[in-house]
């Protein structure tokens, strides 16, 4: 590997958040029936004109902002002319020169990746093919005409692992922004990627080969570390890597080339008569920065410093928005972050996505979950309890300070009490007494055990334990 | 300025998705060096400080809310396709 170079870069799509579409009033909402958002203009009818969504060029300056971009102060739209079933105008209103913002960076690790440029365009509309017969394809132009981004990087990624780094972080940056909800399946969220591999010891770059069709953000990892390999394989065979597209094939995990012979394309770019300049003056951008708020690397950050998280920790809990501020929430009830961020990451994640649910619409709120924390971590409850609480809480959305009363799950402390249960249970195990008496030290956590199980795990184990020892050594 | 001939009409009917016989492309030779050389009095035209116009009215920031309204209804979407599949449009294999 040591000998080899790898060069990657990334083009990434992502669809704006918007409630209406790039140039139209239809709805952009996702999974509608076919052909029901769907108007005049979207459809390309003659005669037809399309107006800039407002919202649209805002979502664009405020990515390029975070992405440390040059925001160009004027720029067009132009058309793209190419046929295909999908496009109803038979061109694309997109950018060429002059996009929205150019020379950025986002730093992944202690990398910052250049970003060559953002523009802005509109979707095209959804082919679903009759893979059986393959003589018909049908056409759903709900898609068509919503507001997308392009975001292409710098060739400066050297590793599928970087790759895959920099989509995370780009993924959560935009989330953050409120910019696209960044859902890959549901095509939100769209990479292509471009790789080239040379000898270290070559001046000349590697031969370009383009990556197509990946669906997540481990296909993109798997589909460049598979090219990677073969284009190694062949430098090692000393034959011609040719320039190509090629499609990463799921189900096979391979990359196979393009079937159809592909063509120079030529789009025949020229500005779109029927949209005028943009001007973008710096009150516009700070207005917008005013908006932005806390990016996800600070957060990162601050959480390690302000709550002595670790950098797992904080990466986790920074993930998503919502969840750094269901945490930060939590904390204002119970001020205690490890604890807090232990039993996001090891209980209510856990739950949310057994019930692909989002932090925001959980009954459990992070005042019930600070409570529930805090009654562990005072010995009111037990831990086992505490996660009893939190799995019927997650349905019913009961406080647990009622709830707790209700099921009985407040722990006994009281050392008589305890005595009374272990005093039954050395009866009724005697051979676990004789065995750990006899070394077998193994015996004593099944009595502990059997204690807590007879005081329907209201006993406190530590105390239980405590208790149980003095007893047999007696 | 490109040279009209018979091979850069072939590529432009490639663009266009049309068809050509003979006479016609002969024809399309002629009227299009025509248009080109009345076209190209323009580059006497010294425009060495000029900036290239981005649009020939001067507006600029004209845009709408984001503001979501009532689409056509399927029947009317659908009305001029020549195929149909339920609510699609029917079109020729393409993969």
């Amino acid at each position: 590997m040591d000998e080899f170079q790898t060069v990657i870069g990334l083009e990434v799509h992502v669809e704006l958040l918007t409630n209406s579409k790039m140039f139209c009033h239809c709805s952009t909402q996702f999974g509608s029936r076919p052909n029901t958002q769907v108007c005049p203009v979207c459809l390309g009818l003659p005669g037809t004109l399309p107006v800039v969504n407002e919202k649209a060029i805002e979502l664009g300056i405020k990515t390029a902002i975070a992405l440390n971009c040059k925001i160009n102060d004027e720029f067009i739209f132009v058309r793209k002319s190419y046929f295909y079933p999908d496009l109803p105008k038979n061109f694309q209103i997109s950018q060429y020169r002059n996009p929205v913002a150019e020379n950025g960076y986002l730093t992944v690790g202690e990398k910052n990746i250049g970003i060559t440029r953002i523009h802005l365009e509109e979707d095209t509309g959804k082919l679903i093919h009759d893979e059986q017969t393959g003589i018909w394809s049908c056409v759903d132009f709900n898609r068509s005409g919503i507001p997308l981004m392009e975001i292409v990087t710098e060739p400066e990624i050297s590793s599928p692992q970087e790759a895959e780094n920099f989509l995370q972080k780009l993924k959560r940056l935009i989330s953050y922004l409120g910019v696209s909800d960044c859902i890959m399946e549901e095509g939100s969220l769209r990479c292509d990627a471009n790789i080239s591999v040379k000898r270290k010891s070559d001046l000349k770059l590697g031969t370009k080969v383009e990556l197509k069709n990946m669906n997540s953000f481990k296909s993109v990892r798997r589909g460049l570390a598979y090219e990677e390999q073969r284009i190694i394989e062949m430098l090692k065979e000393n034959r011609t890597v040719a320039q190509e597209t090629r499609l990463w094939n799921e189900a096979l995990q391979i990359t196979e080339g393009m079937r159809t012979k592909e063509e120079a394309h030529d789009y025949r770019y020229f500005p779109e008569p029927d949209l005028l300049p943009f001007k973008i003056k710096s009150d516009l951008i700070e207005r917008i920065k005013a908006e932005i708020g806390e990016l996800p690397n600070e957060r990162e950050k601050r959480f390690q410093k302000e709550y002595l998280l670790s950098s797992y920790d904080s990466a986790i809990l920074t993930a998503e928005k919502e969840i750094s501020d269901y945490f930060e929430k939590a904390l204002s009830y119970h001020n205690e972050p490890k604890q807090i961020a232990n039993w996001i990451q090891t209980e209510l994640l856990g739950l949310l996505k057994e019930h692909h649910t989002k932090p925001g619409e959980c009954k459990i709120t992070p005042e019930f979950l600070a409570k529930i924390v805090k009654m562990v971590s005072q010995d009111k409850i037990s831990g086992t309890a505490g996660k009893t609480l939190l799995k019927e809480i997650f349905l019913t959305g009961q406080d647990p300070e009622v709830l707790v009363n209700e099921k009985n799950l407040i722990q006994i402390t009281d050392t008589k009490e305890i005595e009374k249960i272990i005093h039954e249970v050395i009866e009724q195990n005697q051979q676990a007494v004789l065995d750990y008496k006899s070394g077998k030290t193994q015996a004593l956590g099944f009595l502990v055990g059997q204690v807590i199980k007879q005081s329907k795990n209201k006993a406190n184990p530590g105390k239980v334990k405590e208790i149980l020892q003095k007893k047999m050594n007696e | 300025m490109p040279d009209i001939d018979k091979s850069a009409i072939e590529y432009l009917a490639k663009l266009a998705r049309i068809k050509l016989k003979d006479e016609e492309m002969e024809k399309l030779i002629a009227d299009l060096k025509n248009i080109i050389d009345y076209v190209s009095q323009l580059n006497q035209l010294n425009t060495e400080n000029v900036e290239p116009a981005k649009h020939v009215l001067p507006y600029c920031n004209v845009c709408r809310k984001d503001v979501k309204k009532n689409s056509l209804p399927v029947e009317e979407v659908l009305k001029n396709a020549p195929e149909r599949a339920e609510n699609m449009f029917k079109v020729p294999g393409i993969i």
